[in-house]
């Protein structure tokens, strides 16, 4: 097609043609694969170390390095959870924190990992602290990490995907996303970067193999006790519910 | 020599995992490099790396011996293709002489969710098959160059990758020695 067009530049389209023809090829066209789709392990760990050594000529320090892993694990849980949404009619989505990390910890992990996560732990002394263990997480299968870079866990990658999944799925506060939706409505002003933020921030350690850390913003653990609350007196989540499935984030620009 | 039974049930994973991930790095690379060149440079690179090292799993997996004829190497390429990527590219446009054919694919799990913006048409998006399949090549002993010459993101019917056969590679005897 751009052949053409640059072979005729005097040849001019009107708009409508163009949207016409990129309709045909849209992705959007396509239906969704099933998601039983699987390739070689190899295959994955080669590229993921093609990964791991071009982030780490860009990283000056360990540090760097861990968070380009983090950033990068980010893009693609939010698109993985996305995906699983978009499939899975009848899943609902989470609106309590805990279960949606026991969704992570499971299903989640089941469809994307082979099986679940080892662990699901709850900080004892930090309320808004949570654990997802796992002895050997896929990634790090055939990696050795050297002496010097002693603390470095690749595994940060997955920890950025749990983070992703986490930032994008609704666990915004009440009322950012209600700040959010006026904005999409009215279309007038671009979206407060406070109302960004993350919610939720995951790191990995050395620690019964690898430990997810996933550390809650102090507003999304009231939040959650404050709907604990409404339940007890009676009020059912399902209205918030019901506006999280209407307003899914992908939605909110 | 009795040939044991391929070894293909070696642990899998999610192909969506594995080309997201690709995604991402694709896209990392157009954020980290102004020109659309070097971003199929270093996924050439990147394949290139793989293939060196992918060739020797093949290799000990498949018992796969020798090859005197680039078709006989062609059907192995087929192949590790259907091992690795889960994917069985047609082997099609063979040339005269025999040392060019073209690989030819329906799906590409490298490009499931995949749409080029019109300002990147140049972005030859899976470069990275071209880089590993000359790395592997190498590794054996064979030249080749791969180059894509249709490509469904592209707006084109079918992906189909080129390969060439160029020179065979005399084993380098290291400098000092006999």
């Amino acid at each position: 097609m751009t052949e053409f067009l640059s072979s005729k530049p005097l040849f001019k389209m009107n708009p409508i043609q163009i949207s016409n023809m990129r309709q045909k090829t849209s992705i959007l066209d396509k239906s969704i694969s099933k998601g039983k789709g699987e390739i070689n392990m190899n295959c994955f760990a080669l590229m993921f170390s093609e990964l791991v050594q071009y982030c780490q000529g860009k990283a000056h320090t360990v540090n760097e390095l861990q968070t380009r892993l983090s950033d990068l694990g980010q893009e693609v849980g939010m698109k993985l959870i996305d995906l699983h949404f978009l499939r899975e009619k009848n899943s609902k989505r989470e609106i309590k924190l805990l279960n949606m990390l026991l969704f992570i910890k499971s299903t989640f992990w089941k469809s994307f990992f082979g099986r679940e996560a080892d662990k699901l732990e709850h900080s004892n002394d930090d309320d808004s602290t949570y654990y997802i263990i796992e002895k050997e997480p896929l990634v790090n299968k055939f990696i050795s990490v050297p002496k010097d870079k002693g603390n470095l866990n690749c595994a940060v990658f997955v920890g950025g995907i749990i983070e992703g999944i986490l930032n994008s799925s609704g666990f915004y506060s009440f009322a950012q996303l209600g700040l959010k939706f006026k904005h999409s409505i009215n279309n007038t002003e671009k979206i407060d970067s406070t109302a960004l933020n993350f919610n939720a921030k995951v790191t990995a350690h050395w620690h019964k193999g690898t430990t997810y850390m996933v550390k809650f913003e102090d507003h999304v653990i009231t939040r959650d006790k404050q709907m604990d609350e409404h339940e007890e007196l009676g009020f059912s989540a399902f209205g918030l519910r019901n506006l999280y499935n209407r307003y899914p984030t992908a939605m909110v620009p | 020599m009795s040939r044991q039974n391929t070894r293909l049930d070696v642990k899998k994973v999610n192909s969506e995992l594995f080309t997201l991930t690709y995604g991402a790095i694709v896209s990392q690379l157009m954020k980290d490099y102004e020109n659309v060149e070097d971003v199929n440079k270093q996924l050439d690179r990147m394949g290139y790396n793989i293939g060196v090292r992918m060739v020797e799993d093949f290799l000990a997996r498949t018992n796969a011996g020798r090859c005197y004829d680039l078709r006989e190497t062609a059907d192995k390429i087929q192949y590790a293709f259907k091992m690795y990527l889960g994917i069985t590219p047609a082997l099609t446009n063979w040339s005269a002489a025999g040392d060019e054919f073209s690989l030819t694919f329906d799906t590409n799990p490298l490009t499931e969710f995949v749409e080029l913006p019109d300002n990147y048409q140049n972005l030859k998006y899976s470069n990275i098959l071209c880089g590993a399949l000359r790395g592997s090549c190498e590794m054996v002993q064979m030249d080749v160059s791969c180059w894509f010459v249709q490509d469904q993101l592209k707006g084109d019917l079918a992906t189909e990758l080129r390969i060439k056969f160029n020179k065979r590679l005399e084993d380098a005897i290291p400098a000092g020695e006999d």
